[in-house]
């Protein structure tokens, strides 16, 4: 198997047999077997084999861009529910201002949302930051849900995809890795039309030239 | 219910904003339906089965006859019983387990609706007064869940109604043949039409989708049977003033005789 050709495998499936063979991300050796742990692609590269997931719950990792929800407000931050088993925890220090420690819901109350980063991901706990460009506090806009997994599609090689439907619509979109998307334009319809744009990426995530498609996809809509 | 996978505010506040200029994400207008698609008998040991599709919406009726005991109040009246399932394959808001407050509701808003407009003949249902009557039984069962399964639901139990047959029914022997063909009917007279009207802000929709059905402030089901009002069912915790209700139930009306066109092939 090259690098190009990816397989679909299931839990349990044996990917390869030998000793020269790593596990990787998503995988296990077991008697000189390499096991799948995920529904998804087997790819392998210098004997290193790593199954890329295809469906299952989204996967905190440090310097993650995820949007969330605030949950619980406690006395020294904020509990956001970012679609993961555990919450995230964004603490007071991590805002880019000053905070009246009796009056966090000034700030963000419950059921606000935010754009958040991942500083980091242990058995702890999960811990987040809005200091930094971008982040922050949702004011306006639309805010959906799309698989996890399709979120690398969406942005395509080097963000080319998320520049043409940023382009073609006009609107401000911000992509969390978590599976939410806010899509912030001056009129409702843009956002509406960037929004149709992310689902058609997602429905046809696994053809290959997408962009051009998503470009052709436009110039349908437009006429 | 899992709370995260709710509509967030904000999307609900431009739900809202955009209504307001008459508009909906999907590019319907306020008082248009989904298409409707309807398949008829999909089960071959139910009596009358259908599935009906609203958009992305799709909910499963089946109706089975049972001979039983009447009530002692109507001795001489059939039994209707209407249950709702929310199946966990239709969304992942939905579990497995005893039914929750929202598939109670659906099956009970369904049920009056079907019994309040007359629907069925319960009279004709009678075998033999006080001792023996039909039971039929309406289960709903959702299998994908995009709003308005209220409305969907009702649909499907009037086609299965309709297009069920009364399997043959041997007095002697006390039970069922099911060997003989079934060919009879059961009674029924002109059907209701149950349309959801919900009220976002200071507008009103009908058929919505789940995000709007997540952001709605209130809701009104009514059954609509001819020119008749049946059966009023309110939900959710917002208020609808005398000059708004008037409103509702005109688009209501207005939205049953565009439904009942689209359905009445179905109906015979």
């Amino acid at each position: 198997m090259s690098d190009k050709q990816r397989k679909v495998v299931v839990p349990g499936e044996v990917i390869f047999e030998g000793e020269e063979y790593l596990p990787g991300e998503g995988t296990e050796k077991k008697d000189n077997k390499i096991i799948s742990l995920k529904y998804g692609l087997a790819e392998e590269s210098n004997n290193l084999v790593k199954v890329i997931a295809l469906s299952g719950v989204y996967e905190p990792r440090r310097g993650n861009v995820v949007i969330g929800t605030v949950e619980l407000l406690t006395f020294n931050g904020w509990v956001i529910n970012i679609g993961t088993a555990q919450n995230g925890f964004l603490s007071l220090v991590e805002v880019p201002r000053y905070v009246n420690k009796d009056g966090l819901e000034e700030v963000m109350d419950i059921k606000d949302m935010v754009v958040a980063k991942i500083t980091s991901s242990n058995k702890r706990g999960i811990d987040l930051t809005i200091k930094g460009r971008g982040l922050g506090k949702i004011e306006e806009g639309i805010v959906f849900d799309v698989n996890s997994h399709k979120v690398p599609r969406i942005i395509g090689k080097e963000g080319s995809m998320i520049k043409l439907i940023k382009e073609e619509t006009g609107c401000n979109i911000t992509v969390g890795q978590n599976g939410k998307i806010l899509v912030k334009g001056d009129k409702i319809e843009n956002e509406i039309l960037a929004r149709e744009a992310i689902e058609f990426i997602t429905e046809k995530s696994f053809v290959s030239g997408l962009t051009d498609e998503v470009a052709k996809w436009f110039k349908e809509r437009k006429k | 219910m899992n709370e995260e996978n709710f509509t967030p505010k904000i999307t609900g506040d431009r739900i809202k904003a955009y209504l307001e200029e008459g508009k909906r994400f999907d590019g319907r207008t306020p008082d248009q339906f989904r298409e409707i698609k309807i398949e008829k008998d999909i089960s071959k040991k139910a009596e009358g089965s259908v599935r009906v599709k609203l958009g992305k919406s799709e909910v499963l009726v089946g109706v089975k006859m049972k001979v039983v005991e009447p009530y002692a109040d109507s001795p001489d009246e059939g039994v209707l019983m209407t249950t709702a399932d929310l199946l966990p394959i239709s969304s992942e808001r939905f579990e497995s387990g005893p039914p929750k407050f929202p598939a109670i509701e659906l099956g009970r808003v369904i049920d009056r609706g079907l019994r309040e407009s007359g629907f069925i003949d319960f009279k004709k249902l009678c075998i033999k007064e006080g001792e023996k009557v039909w039971n039929i039984f309406v289960d709903i069962y959702s299998l994908n869940e995009d709003g308005n399964l209220l409305d969907a639901g009702m649909l499907g139990a009037i086609i299965a109604l309709k297009s069920a047959r009364i399997p043959h029914y041997d007095i002697e022997e006390d039970k069922i043949d099911y060997e003989k063909e079934a060919t009879e009917k059961i009674p029924l007279s002109e059907p209701p039409i149950s349309i959801t009207v919900h009220k976002l802000g200071d507008n009103f929709l009908v058929d919505p989708t789940r995000e709007e059905e997540d952001v709605s402030d209130a809701r009104i089901t009514f059954g609509i049977s001819g020119e008749i009002i049946s059966s009023v069912q309110k939900g959710e915790s917002g208020s609808i003033d005398l000059e708004k209700m008037k409103e509702a139930i005109d688009l209501a009306e207005k939205v049953s005789k565009n439904v009942r066109k689209e359905i009445e092939k179905y109906l015979d």
